[in-house]
């Protein structure tokens, strides 16, 4: 499982209202949710990006709420995978759970700059910035049973397959 | 390897954990209770489910809003106990057998020591006092476990508490915590497990332990984790119903922290209104009015703890205008506490004592507060609304200084009766 994709920074504590603002949650339809991703972080974000560029963070991303509206507008809105120094512990179960890849790694924040391209390996476990001599960042790797359960939309959907195997 | 880390590789069938790690793993309990567990069964539905992993290991406990609070909470109850009848779930409690979820599991030997238990309630990792490892989940998670008998973790890192010293009068494991947590703040051990160490833990009882491991969640920890020993060894074996695993740390396990604390130098502990790290001993708490004081939970509702209560309480009644609240966690407890004579010397106190619920604890029935009133609680969470009005106060503490504080009608030390 790799990831290729443009850079956009945000600092710590980005909260999940930050993620999505409370007052759109009317809906939980994730198209809808996307357009307002990160929306009071960064007005223009929603905006510029483009699928498969990536979110990297600093300490403790997706703190707040236990909502999985969060990590769900954050995949809907096309982005293929959040790089963070921290993550909040609810939103790291939640979003795997939703099948949105994130990655800790403290260093790659102060190495990384936004509109840069980098490439997550997430089967060896390393982060290369692209044009960039230094040696690749090193992150821990995705294991299988968790790369089929990203595969699949999330935990609920691999489940169902799962469970369709089982009993086949 | 910590025993956190061998727990967790031994029920992912792999040789070694290191924090970090994702791992999947084999699930011993999976439990659920009013409020969550009909989420999770709606989610087990959704994903295709027609039968539990194994009945003898989904617990469904209805104990948050029990008995019936009202119509919503009986709509909720009975989507769990319809879902408990046609999965014919063994460790289904009805009110009149049912208890709080923390204290009844360990009572009727359901959760033992090596177990890898998982809960959609964050108070799941009380079980850590029996040296397994458990911890809160989400609902989506309990229907994963539910569904496979397996879920995703990420390996924690281990915080190493070490306890010296011997407890003085009138504190209990409760004041331990407090102080840990007083220490280290709510976010101290975020992601972690909290292994306890030392000498003094060897003379705390299981009642105190579970205490301790309770309220691990509210410095943020994964979990909380006590060694197996002569004392966990009498209370498991009079229960176990099955076989079950010692694990243990070794020597040159690596731990992220250690932390020392004299536990002779701590008096009982509050923690004041809002957060359970805002502690002081009781002797720096000044004039405090209640209007009412709740002894009970999942923290401190054991018999331990109405024993202690007893003891102050024995000859003395609740002052004017406060209302004492008494709530053993299980029927067992109940029964107990009438037996020793527990619950007559409540009643001539003028307390009112309740079937078991969690009820109070968190603000759903049974004791709710109204705007502007104080409560001190024996429970483990005291953030803005917990039990009522957003603008009403809890105090925490251990069961002698709120049975101390209800006689007085401010927060009180035993000492000064
Ligand atoms: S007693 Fe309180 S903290 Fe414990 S499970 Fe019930 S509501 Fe949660």
């Amino acid at each position: 499982m790799k990831f290729r994709g443009r850079v956009w920074k945000f600092g710590d504590n980005i909260d999940t209202d930050a993620i999505i603002p409370a007052r759109y949650l009317a809906t939980s339809d994730s198209a809808a949710l996307a357009q307002h991703c990160m929306e009071d972080a960064n007005p223009e974000f929603i905006r510029q990006m483009k699928r498969g560029d990536i979110i990297l963070a600093g300490e403790n991303f997706g703190c707040g709420s236990s909502r999985e509206h969060a990590p769900i507008a954050i995949k809907a809105a096309g982005i293929s995978c959040v790089v963070a120094k921290s993550f909040a512990r609810i939103f790291y179960r939640n979003a795997f759970n939703m099948g949105l890849p994130i990655f800790e790694s403290s260093k790659l924040w102060s190495l990384a700059e936004e509109g840069q391209v980098i490439v997550v390996d997430a089967d060896v476990g390393v982060i290369t910035i692209v044009g960039s001599r230094r040696k690749p960042v090193e992150i821990n790797a995705i294991p299988e049973f968790m790369q089929e359960l990203i595969e699949s939309g999330g935990l609920i959907s691999h489940l169902a397959k799962k469970y369709k195997e089982m009993n086949n | 390897m910590t025993i956190t880390e061998k727990i967790l590789a031994s029920h992912a069938g792999i040789k070694e954990v290191k924090p970090g790690m994702l791992i999947n793993a084999k699930i011993d309990i999976a439990l659920g209770n009013d409020i969550t567990a009909p989420i999770a069964i709606q989610e087990f539905q959704k994903a295709g489910g027609s039968k539990v992993f194994d009945k003898n290991k989904v617990v469904l406990i209805p104990d948050h809003f029990t008995p019936n609070k009202d119509i919503n909470s009986a709509q909720q109850c009975k989507a769990l106990r319809d879902f408990a009848k046609e999965q014919d779930i063994t460790h289904y409690y009805e009110v009149g057998r049912m208890g709080i979820e923390h204290v009844l599991l360990p009572e009727e030997g359901i959760v033992l020591p090596g177990d890898l238990v998982i809960g959609a309630d964050s108070h799941t990792c009380t079980y850590g006092a029996l040296a397994a490892f458990s911890t809160g989940v989400g609902s989506t998670d309990l229907a994963a476990a539910m569904l496979t008998g397996e879920l995703w973790f990420k390996a924690p890192e281990t915080m190493k508490i070490i306890l010296h010293g011997n407890m003085r009068e009138w504190v209990s494991g409760k004041d331990l915590i407090l102080a840990i947590i007083g220490r280290i703040g709510v976010d101290g051990a975020l992601y972690k497990a909290m292994e306890f160490f030392g000498e003094a833990i060897k003379k705390l009882t299981m009642a105190d332990r579970f205490t301790i491991a309770n309220m691990a969640i509210e410095a943020g920890a994964k979990n909380g984790i006590f060694a197996f020993d002569e004392v966990s060894r009498s209370y498991v074996e009079k229960r176990a119903k099955r076989e079950y695993a010692i694990y243990e740390s070794d020597h040159d396990a690596s731990y992220c922290e250690v932390m020392e604390l004299n536990v002779s130098e701590i008096e009982p502990q509050v923690a004041f209104p809002h957060l359970p790290s805002n502690v002081r001993g009781i002797t720096k708490v000044g004039e405090i009015h209640i209007d009412q004081a709740l002894i009970g939970s999942c923290t401190n509702g054991r018999i331990e703890d109405l024993r202690i209560a007893a003891k102050v309480l024995k000859g003395r009644t609740v002052a004017p205008y406060v209302r004492l609240i008494i709530i053993p966690a299980t029927q067992e407890i109940y029964r107990q506490a009438i037996e020793e004579g527990l619950v007559e010397i409540f009643l001539s106190a003028n307390a009112a004592i309740s079937t078991p619920t969690c009820g109070a604890c968190l603000g759903g029935h049974m004791g709710v507060l109204a705007e502007g009133e104080r409560a001190i609680a024996t429970t483990n969470r005291n953030f803005v609304g917990r039990m009522g009005h957003p603008k009403s106060e809890i105090y925490l503490s251990n069961p002698a200084v709120a049975a101390a504080s209800a006689i007085l009608g401010r927060i009180a030390s035993p000492d000064e009766l």
